[in-house]
């Protein structure tokens, strides 16, 4: 089935098949490997995005969804030269390792500061209870979230 | 809402920024499972449902005819050597008249797409005759067992010897039984990869591993190709953690695009990944400590069983690792341990984060508290009465030359301030046991605090010639000279190559510093595992920046100077027939303190805080040995309260993410980390790896606490609510797993002359 989508202000059409995921779409189909499959079940949040400004587990959601929307992804935030304030805490504070929950991290992390520019770690904590990371133990994420909202304010 | 991205240029002992950092924040950084070519194909795996079984026929015609369908392989359409293995060719490419452990492959397609090449694995027909399969590491060694191998279920038994255990200088004994479940390395990255056939006949694979070349020594037989023809690629490598030690997609991919002449690319998916790599080994363990009533450790005896599953792995050594460092960081003169790793139609064991060490340290930190409790000594007390230390003399007859500050890691972890006292009302609610869920406000709080002390050798044992290469060359440029690293060595997120680079800066004085990327075409770097990268790459690289510097004395930089470089460690030994020997190069030590709340009427923890001290000869990068310390203790914790392969007739019941839970960012607690720096002698730059250590101690650091807030044995890792509420009874046993009759201390397939893997690289180099 065709699927026209915009991704990050960009239009985009694919034809997929009925059962495939915004995920599936996205990296298969459109390029946009940022957004990684780990889990096919919306369990670890690696696949983070964004669906009409709204967080979502793009593998949960079906790619017909899509169709007519605005998706956003992690592409959307950064790129070699200029890094959101997030990407550049998570360097800072040494947040990332293998960096495979990364871009997912990223993106809910900076979804949760456009909601809460000042989190605490419990809010934060709760945020990001969707995204696993298997290399951290999360401290320096935590470590990462409080210095962007500090950059950001 | 932008910064920019400040230069990050810094030498040896700074926090230097990683050198893979930016492409991983933005997304662009591409992973075994990212990489795609054109004309490509899906691959997929068929994998057996049973635990064992005959294969009567393999029907592909149906497959074969499916939509988009390029290639179905089944075992009659193997080139040429139908095994691998990373230490014994003992694991078939796709099952072979037999599959022995459910999840086996058996059958491999190629599709245009994803979908069309699993709904082509649909439609193989397999006829099988389901056997009795063994399930149970302790029913393997029965007599009447059913045989997962022609020649018996024994891997491997090492026996160790040292004193008289029943030496009656010992005034009191405690004897314990634990038990820990299977672990799964759980990396987010899938196994992924990309094999590309080339016009020479030969293939160029594109793939996340740990170690490129003894892949290709495993995959170029299987195609029947040289080893010049397979030339192996380093993808992006999403966590690793022992279980890309062994060959996953590499030959599958390779086989597909070699019959169908395009490249092939292959994903698990969490469920697929699950069954397609080894686990840490379940254990059994049954210690006996001896003491004089002053707390003077006597005497040690050990029983030791491991599950090793289905195929051999890195088992022989995992055992080997298990039985050395049996007795604990402590000085004990009369040991015995008998450790065994058996077969069963089980997922294959091999390689975690710790290598054996976790497993024993459970067994022997959970003894220790037993016997402090015994002779009314403080448990750390108790431990520093008895701590190795230098000259200290190991159950194997090894004198530890090197550092052994078992003493100063202690005394440090008691110099961290406790976590404060917090009421027990009155909180917010996501600051309870099982906060998220919202079912306690307090009201049956218990805290317990628990200690861990462990210890973990560095780099490759028993007489493995254990090298890496590495090629610096500094050339002129614009802007002052710039340096690159050649390396076939693998980064799978611990900073290997920020080290590399790091090292590189100070020795040369350069800022600019590239890693290239990690291929075939430079020789071995050996495998990035056992906490040794830093100490091998890392001295390789040193080793050709003091060439590069030797030249520079002669004259300036004019022309690019290029230096490569080997480096080995001093000799092991193996162990003799009485598992006397010097096994090991280096030890690295560590001790936690875990802190934690439990609910003890729903059975929840929250563990309030770790504290850590390990030493590390010399840090090199404190935000990245403490990023490691950090997400190596958040491993631990998992195997303390929540994660275990639960397998049922062979099985695994909870192959998804799902079902097998590892720690969320509310599960982990804040980790105070601090170093003992001091440095090894004859290690380069007196660095130890730092990868592993944390991982050996948490799970018993935490579970020793769980024994304080709630009173219970807890006797098996990971300790679950019901085992906190008392639902579940301790682990039992019918006594000591008996010693099996073996030839002698190596691998029983060595004995029957089965084909070498990794030990085949060590003799071609010799040559």
């Amino acid at each position: 089935m065709l699927i026209r989508t915009t991704v990050n202000g960009r239009d985009c059409e694919a034809d997929v098949w009925p059962g495939a995921s915004l995920l599936a779409l996205l990296r298969d189909e459109l390029g946009f490997t940022g957004s990684k499959n780990a889990c096919e079940q919306g369990e670890c949040g690696s696949c983070s995005a964004w669906l009409d400004g709204e967080l979502v587990c793009a593998c949960l959601v079906p790619a017909v969804q899509a169709d007519g929307a605005a998706v956003r992804t992690v592409e959307s935030l950064g790129d070699g030269e200029r890094l959101h304030a997030v990407q550049d805490a998570f360097l800072a504070a040494g947040a990332v390792q293998c960096g495979f929950c990364t871009p997912g991290m990223v993106v809910a992390a900076v979804d949760l500061l456009e909601r809460n520019p000042q989190p605490s770690d419990e809010t934060i904590r709760e945020a990001l209870a969707g995204n696993l990371c298997r290399c951290t133990g999360y401290q320096k994420i935590l470590d990462a979230v409080h210095l962007a909202a500090a950059e950001l304010s | 809402m932008s910064t920019t991205v400040a230069p990050t240029g810094s030498g040896i002992g700074t926090s230097a920024r990683r050198v893979d950092g930016i492409p991983k924040v933005t997304g662009e950084y591409a992973y075994g499972s990212d990489l795609d070519a054109e004309n490509s194909l899906w691959g997929f795996t068929l994998r057996s449902p049973h635990a064992s079984a005959r294969i009567r026929s393999i029907d592909v015609t149906a497959a074969r005819r499916g939509d988009g369908v390029a290639a179905v392989l089944t075992a009659d359409d193997l080139p040429a050597r139908r095994t691998f293995g990373l230490e014994f060719c003992d694991q078939p490419i796709l099952g072979d008249g037999v599959v022995r452990y459910a999840g086996e492959p058996v059958a491999i397609v190629a599709a245009e797409t994803l979908e069309e090449a699993r709904q082509a694995a649909s439609a193989v027909i397999v006829d099988y005759e389901p056997l009795v399969p063994v399930t149970d590491m302790e029913a393997a060694l029965e007599p009447g067992s059913p045989r997962v191998h022609d020649f018996g279920n024994v891997l491997r038994h090492v026996h160790i010897l040292h004193g008289d255990v029943d030496s009656p200088e010992a005034e009191v004994w405690v004897d314990g039984y634990f038990e820990t479940g299977t672990q799964d390395q759980a990396a987010l990255g899938p196994e992924a990869g990309l094999a590309v056939p080339a016009s020479d006949g030969g293939i160029d694979l594109y793939v996340a591993t740990q170690w490129l070349h003894v892949d290709r020594q495993q995959i170029a037989p299987c195609l029947g190709l040289p080893e010049e023809k397979v030339r192996i690629t380093l993808a992006g490598v999403g966590g690793a953690f022992g279980s890309r030690e062994d060959v996953h997609m590499q030959i599958h991919a390779s086989l597909l695009a070699l019959k169908t002449g395009r490249p092939v690319r292959m994903s698990y998916g969490r469920e697929e990944s699950f069954h397609g790599h080894v686990h840490r080994h379940p254990s059994r363990t049954w210690i006996r400590y001896g003491a004089t009533r002053d707390g003077r450790l006597v005497a040690c005896d050990v029983r030791l069983l491991l599950d090793g599953g289905a195929y051999a792995s890195s088992s022989p050594a995992v055992i080997s690792n298990a039985s050395t460092f049996a007795s604990g960081p402590y000085e004990v003169p009369n040991v015995r341990v008998e450790g065994t790793v058996v077969y069963t139609n089980t997922p294959p064991c091999g390689a975690m984060r710790g290598f054996g060490a976790p497993q024993v340290c459970f067994a022997y930190e959970s003894a220790m508290d037993l016997l402090a409790a015994e002779l009314g000594i403080d448990p750390l007390e108790l431990r520093l009465r008895n701590a190795l230390h230098t000259g200290s003399v190991l159950p194997t007859g090894q004198v530890i030359t090197g550092t052994a500050p078992v003493r100063e890691v202690i005394e440090k972890l008691q110099a961290i301030p406790m976590p404060p006292e917090e009421p027990a009302s009155g909180r917010d609610p996501i600051s309870y046991p099982g906060g998220a869920g919202n079912v306690s406000r307090g009201e049956s709080l218990r805290r317990g605090v628990g200690y861990a002390v462990g210890y973990k050798n560095i780099a490759y044992s028993e007489g493995f010639d254990d090298a890496a290469e590495a090629t610096v060359t500094l050339r002129p440029g614009p802007d002052g000279p710039v340096a690159s690293i050649r390396t076939a060595a693998v980064e799978y997120g611990q900073g290997l190559y920020t080290v590399l680079a790091q090292i590189v800066r100070s020795e040369l004085g350069v800022e600019d510093v590239v890693v290239e990327p990690a291929t075939t075409e430079s020789g071995s770097a050996g495998s990035t595992s056992a906490s040794r990268q830093t100490t091998m790459s890392g001295g390789a690289v040193l080793g050709a920046c003091a060439e590069i510097k030797q030249e520079l004395a002669k004259h300036p930089l004019e022309e690019p100077i290029s230096r490569t470089f080997t480096y080995h460690h001093r000799p092991t030994t193996e162990l003799d027939e009485h598992g006397q020997g010097d096994p090991h190069v280096a030890f690295a030590f560590a001790a936690e303190r875990a802190v934690v709340e439990v609910d003890v009427e729903l059975g929840l923890v929250r563990v309030l805080q770790i504290a850590a001290v390990q030493d590390a000869g010399r840090v090199l990068n404190p935000q990245g040995a403490t990023g490691q310390v950090e997400g190596g203790t958040a491993m631990g914790l998992g195997l303390a309260v929540m994660e275990e392969l639960q397998l049922q007739d062979g099985n695994i019941r909870n192959a998804s993410f799902t079902d097998y839970l590892i720690p969320t960012i509310l599960d982990a607690p804040p980790i105070v980390t601090e170093f003992v720096e001091v440095p090894e002698p004859g290690a380069p730059l007196g660095v130890k790896g730092v990868g592993e250590m944390a991982t050996v101690v948490a799970t018993s650091a935490v579970i020793a606490a769980l024994r304080d807030a709630t009173g219970r044995t807890l006797n098996r890792a990971p300790a679950t609510p019901e085992d906190l509420v008392g639902i579940r009874p301790p682990a039992t046993t019918a006594g000591p797993a008996p010693v099996p009759d073996v030839p002698g201390q190596k691998a029983i397939p060595e004995y029957l002359g089965l084909g070498l893997g990794q030990q085949e690289l060590m003799k071609a180099r010799e040559r």
